[in-house]
């Protein structure tokens, strides 16, 4: 059981290539904080950092109390769970889960009762004599986690774990994951690029971009206040629209509310807080003139991509996630307007996201 | 899935396989069909004419002492051999995967030695150790140790193993790094996270994962040390002093070509062919499966 620091933790690799710039948080004794964020941001980086599997450039990366920088990953007291598994080809299962014991010099028994709880709990228990080879990618998972756990480490570090499972078993998983951590209580710190993982195994939610952290929190408080037009976009899935306005518009429409609502440059409302309706609502929300483009029907709810009819484009914060100009509604049902069709999608006012024209700074109105 | 092309018509698979037969049949099955049948023959050492003799050529060479003593000499050298290249070459591989600067240079200069011909590289090292020329010589007398691999056999032993393992070490020392970057990292870093030292690692993983290469590299140096390293004993020793270093393809070479006794030379290597497949067939049925993970 340990807390984990980082202070200002650097990464500059040989080339000049900084990977990562500058990151402070801490997470607490017992708590499971996922990192998120697109590929290439660093989160990976920053994982094998805490591992010892990659060098801190500057910066000091502490766990439960004790500054960790240049010690060997051995002795650092973590356990690891690979994306590709990285079990050890030619051992079976007992001995995948015993090696890290072993080489600690247990004595056998106490190794024996370790290795048949973890593979009581994880149901391995038939499989104890087969090679990774003869075991499919869940159970092979379910051997990298029983290794992780046999050693009752003070720290977990999951590597994207699930991204090589089918999407039915990965949400299983997930579940059982997030079930084995509340049960142990060891901090974990966990890394992924899918926002849906992200948003349902976190206490602490780590979005980050370009090696840089963009924000930190508890995943809902993320979802309800994103600090950047990045994690408004990156976290919810279909990503809120971001919609870039006039001067003229923001005057109209909001002003007096507050100091720096002058200084807005866009406006976020996400897909499921938009409504089709006839009228604009009152006391100050937006309404939205659209004509359908298209119509996804997904069972339960429906998204009706829209453009807007009029001059104001919507902006976009990561290129390729939303189309200049298209805005996403999400209704319940299977009830959707026509293609073709001229709409009106409108927002009470308290939905509404306002950041700044560089889509860096959240102004809360 | 892939699709397969199919070709009707009986012939085109014959046709296909016509080039590599023809070639096994030209340079392995008729040499070696010839060798038999000679090896049944007694010839006068001009050539003139010959008698079926049936077995008489193997009696009277298992009855010779010179070729036990050649075996003996075979078994040391191929175990020498094979053991030091495919050891030397493994520990080079291991430097050469780091993630060093000078890798890339270190690994063409190593790769250099394969090219070099058998009997080139054992004049090479005739000139290093040469009793009276050698620049490696005059030190090593000057140290107190009597070096003549010309009178010495152990002395000259030790010579032609240095040659051969130098010229093998190239060649095991490509597949050992091939089977060294096809391990996955993140195997390599889950035992650092288990608490296993560099040595530990390279033992209870590395070398068990490198097992089929291993194995593999095993069965191609001793076809080599018997076969290829004829040119490295003639340019180096003659397979002197007093046969210390007469192995038994050399011994082939010395009585049909030196000794004019075509008929033994035949039986000799058509036993030499057999010791070779054999210990091929060992190696595949018995080896083999143990490196299997």
């Amino acid at each position: 059981m340990a807390n984990v620091s980082l202070r200002s933790v650097r990464k500059t690799y040989p080339g000049g290539f900084e990977a990562i710039k500058g990151i402070d948080f801490e997470i607490g004794d017992g708590q499971f904080c996922v990192l998120v964020g697109p590929s290439g941001c660093g989160k990976s980086t920053l994982l094998r950092m805490v591992a010892g599997l990659e060098t801190v450039t500057s910066g000091e990366v502490d766990i439960g109390g004790r500054v960790v920088n240049e010690i060997e990953p051995a002795d650092r007291d973590i356990a690891m769970v690979f994306q590709n598994y990285a079990l050890y080809p030619h051992m079976s299962v007992y001995n995948n889960m015993a090696y890290g014991l072993r080489n600690r010099g247990m004595p056998k028994p106490e190794i024996d009762t370790r290795v048949r709880e973890a593979a009581q709990t994880l149901e391995l228990a038939g499989m104890l004599d087969r090679k990774p080879r003869q075991l499919s990618g869940g159970q092979r998972q379910r051997v990298a986690m029983g290794r992780a756990i046999v050693r009752q480490p003070k720290v977990f570090l999951f590597d994207e774990p699930l991204s090589n499972l089918d999407a039915k078993l990965r949400v299983a998983m997930r579940v059982e994951i997030r079930k084995l951590q509340r049960r142990l209580k060891t901090t974990s710190i966990y890394v992924t690029h899918d926002q849906l993982e992200a948003m349902t195994l976190a206490d602490i939610l780590v979005v980050m971009n370009g090696g840089q952290v963009e924000q930190i929190g508890s995943p809902l408080d993320i979802y309800r206040k994103p600090a950047t037009t990045f994690v408004a976009s990156f976290i919810g899935a279909p990503p809120m629209n971001l919609i870039k306005l006039s001067g003229d518009e923001i005057r109209t429409q909001f002003a007096g509310d507050s100091r720096s609502a002058a200084e807005a440059g866009i406006l976020g409302v996400r897909p499921e807080d938009l409504a089709i309706s006839g009228e604009a609502t009152a006391g100050g929300g937006i309404t939205l003139n659209l004509t359908v483009e298209a119509i996804e029907r997904v069972g339960a709810e429906t998204f009706v991509y829209g453009t807007r009819a009029r001059a104001e484009k919507a902006v976009s914060a990561t290129p390729g996630e939303l189309p200049e100009g298209e805005v996403i509604v999400r209704i319940p049902g299977q009830d959707a307007p026509a293609i073709g069709a001229s709409i009106r999608a409108s927002a009470p006012r308290d939905k509404l996201h306002l950041f700044s024209a560089d889509g860096r700074n959240r102004i809360d109105i | 899935m892939e699709k397969s092309a199919v070709f009707k018509g009986k012939l085109l698979p014959y046709l296909l396989l016509v080039p590599q037969l023809v070639i096994t049949l030209v340079f392995f099955y008729w040499p070696a069909s010839q060798a038999v049948w000679q090896s049944f023959l007694r010839e006068d050492a001009f050539g003139l004419n010959s008698e079926f003799i049936g077995l008489e050529n193997y009696q009277a060479l298992l009855a010779q002492p010179e070729y036990y003593k050649a075996m003996a000499t075979t078994v040391v050298f191929s175990s020498l051999v094979a053991a030091l290249s495919l050891s030397i070459a493994l520990l080079f591989a291991t430097q050469a995967d780091k993630n060093l600067k000078a890798a890339p240079t270190f690994k063409v200069m190593m790769i250099w030695p394969y090219a070099v011909a058998p009997a080139v590289a054992g004049v090479l090292w005739l000139f290093i150790f040469h009793p009276t020329l050698g620049t490696m010589a005059r030190p090593l007398r000057l140290m107190g140790f009597n070096w003549n691999p010309m009178l010495n056999g152990n002395h000259a032993m030790a010579l032609v193993v240095m040659a051969a393992v130098w010229k093998q070490i190239a060649y095991n020392f490509l597949f050992f790094l091939a089977g060294l970057q096809a391990i996955p990292r993140s195997v390599l870093e889950a035992g650092a996270i288990d608490g296993a030292g560099p040595y530990r690692r390279f033992w209870t993983i590395t070398f068990p994962l490198l097992s089929p290469t291993t194995f593999f590299l095993l069965v191609v140096n001793v076809v080599y040390v018997f076969f290829d390293t004829f040119g490295i004993i003639d340019a180096v020793t003659g397979g002197g002093p007093a046969g210390a270093t007469t192995t038994l393809v050399y011994k082939v070479y010395a009585d049909g070509r030196l000794g004019g006794d075509l008929g033994g030379s035949a039986a000799q290597s058509v036993i030499l062919m057999v010791i070779v497949i054999a210990l091929t067939a060992i190696q595949f049925r018995y080896v083999e499966r143990k490196v299997q993970y």
